[in-house]
């Protein structure tokens, strides 16, 4: 049970770290400024939830390790976060909608997870579900705003979601990590939030006047951490620099 | 010799001014959850605006030398999530401060009141996001100025 929670809290962690420096790739490089503060705004709630959960993931784990150790001394392969979030930013139109589909799941599952029969985690669900809250309100606006646009960035958003929803699969399979935080009452089975997931983006979605592509298939293997893509290990190098260049080196 | 009074200690902090918003106290600002010795050490009780404000770390900083300077040497900062803050903690006295300083103070509706430069009605969002994390752009039509406005969370 203690592994498999250690397990969970680097899936719900490595997701908002990985999401989190994606987006702060951006700082510096938006289209208009107040879309460069915001996307910063984000990707820092991000980095900021990500330190709650990996905390409590070290403590858990009890082996001293903390928040950022658990970022920057491991390699892809002990990362967990959904692939969706490793995924280059490409252009803006696809990094708010990678945005709106990881916001979407997010704010279902805290949802959920207030009422974990863990303390801790259900006090970092209830803090970080006002923000992601807040995150959603604004990547789904943009993607209505994107896809009803013009021509062009209607364009744009439909190769975005085309490119995007096969990653969508792997937010709702489970595994023996699911199965036991289910039996403990810590987490809920991921398979459960796929009906609210589906009402949210339908309904985005379809205001955005978009098709969401047939097809089941699903990539998968970020969160269980049996093949993460080629592009985590580039983020890596990038977002561990100073710690591999420098082992132990401190502020 | 006695313990400060928790009442007074209270008054201490909200002489602690927000590093990023200086014109408004700690106090006024509501993260500050509780006050109480426990023994000999002063317990303060802090909660995150949001989790990833930068400035989390400067409060902590600025309640310890604050209290350190009044004499208090035991002392615990200790982190609460839950309940998680809300602008509704906000102070009516912190509300004021922010209008007068150029900040429309947070409202149930979830959007700005009126300008806080003019007083003008007709605004309009740029960003959901601003400056730091606990704020909004916005823009007045009457004085065309833009101002931050205090999130509703």
């Amino acid at each position: 049970m203690a592994d498999a929670f250690f397990q969970f809290l680097l899936r719900m962690g490595d997701n908002t770290l990985v999401l989190g420096h994606r987006v702060s790739e951006w700082c510096g490089h938006a289209p208009v400024l107040e879309e460069d503060i915001a996307l910063a705004n984000t990707a820092l709630d991000l980095i900021g939830q990500t330190q709650l959960w990996l905390g409590l993931a070290g403590a858990v784990e009890g082996k001293g390790r903390s928040a950022d150790d658990l970022a920057f001394l491991r390699d892809a392969w002990d990362f967990r976060n959904l692939l969706l979030a490793e995924l280059p930013n490409g252009d803006f139109g696809q990094t708010l909608m990678r945005q709106f589909l990881f916001d979407a799941w997010q704010t279902v599952m805290l949802g959920r997870l207030m009422a974990s029969s863990d303390k801790r985690v259900a006090e970092i669900a209830e803090k970080a579900s006002k923000e992601a809250a807040y995150h959603v309100e604004r990547s789904g606006g943009t993607v209505i705003g994107l896809g009803d646009g013009t021509q062009e960035s209607h364009a744009r958003m439909q190769a975005a979601l085309d490119y995007l929803w096969p990653y969508v699969g792997e937010m709702f399979e489970g595994d023996a990590v699911d199965a036991a935080m289910v039996k403990a009452g810590i987490a809920p089975d991921p398979a459960d939030l796929r009906a609210e997931y589906d009402a949210l983006t339908g309904r985005v979605l379809g205001e955005a006047t978009l098709t969401i592509p047939d097809g089941k298939y699903a990539h998968k293997g970020g969160r269980t951490g049996y093949m993460h893509t080629e592009h985590l290990g580039h983020l890596l190098t990038s977002m561990q620099w100073l710690q591999r260049a420098y082992p132990g080196a401190t502020w | 010799m006695g313990h400060a009074p928790v009442e007074t200690i209270w008054h201490w902090l909200d002489a602690v001014p927000d590093p990023e918003i200086p014109v408004i106290s700690l106090v006024d600002l509501g993260i500050i959850r509780d006050v109480a010795w426990n023994g000999d050490t002063l317990e303060v009780t802090v909660t995150p605006t949001y989790s990833g404000c930068p400035a989390t770390r400067v409060i902590n900083e600025d309640i310890e030398t604050a209290l350190r300077a009044n004499g208090i040497d035991r002392l615990k900062l200790k982190r609460q999530l839950s309940p998680a803050w809300t602008t509704d903690w906000l102070s009516d006295k912190g509300a004021a401060a922010l209008e007068q300083y150029g900040i429309a103070p947070p409202q149930p509706a979830g959007t700005p009141a009126r300008c806080p430069h003019c007083g003008g009605r007709g605004l309009e969002k740029i960003s959901q996001f601003g400056s730091t994390p606990c704020k909004a752009l916005w823009r007045c039509r009457d004085c065309l100025e833009p101002f931050d406005y205090f999130k509703c969370i």
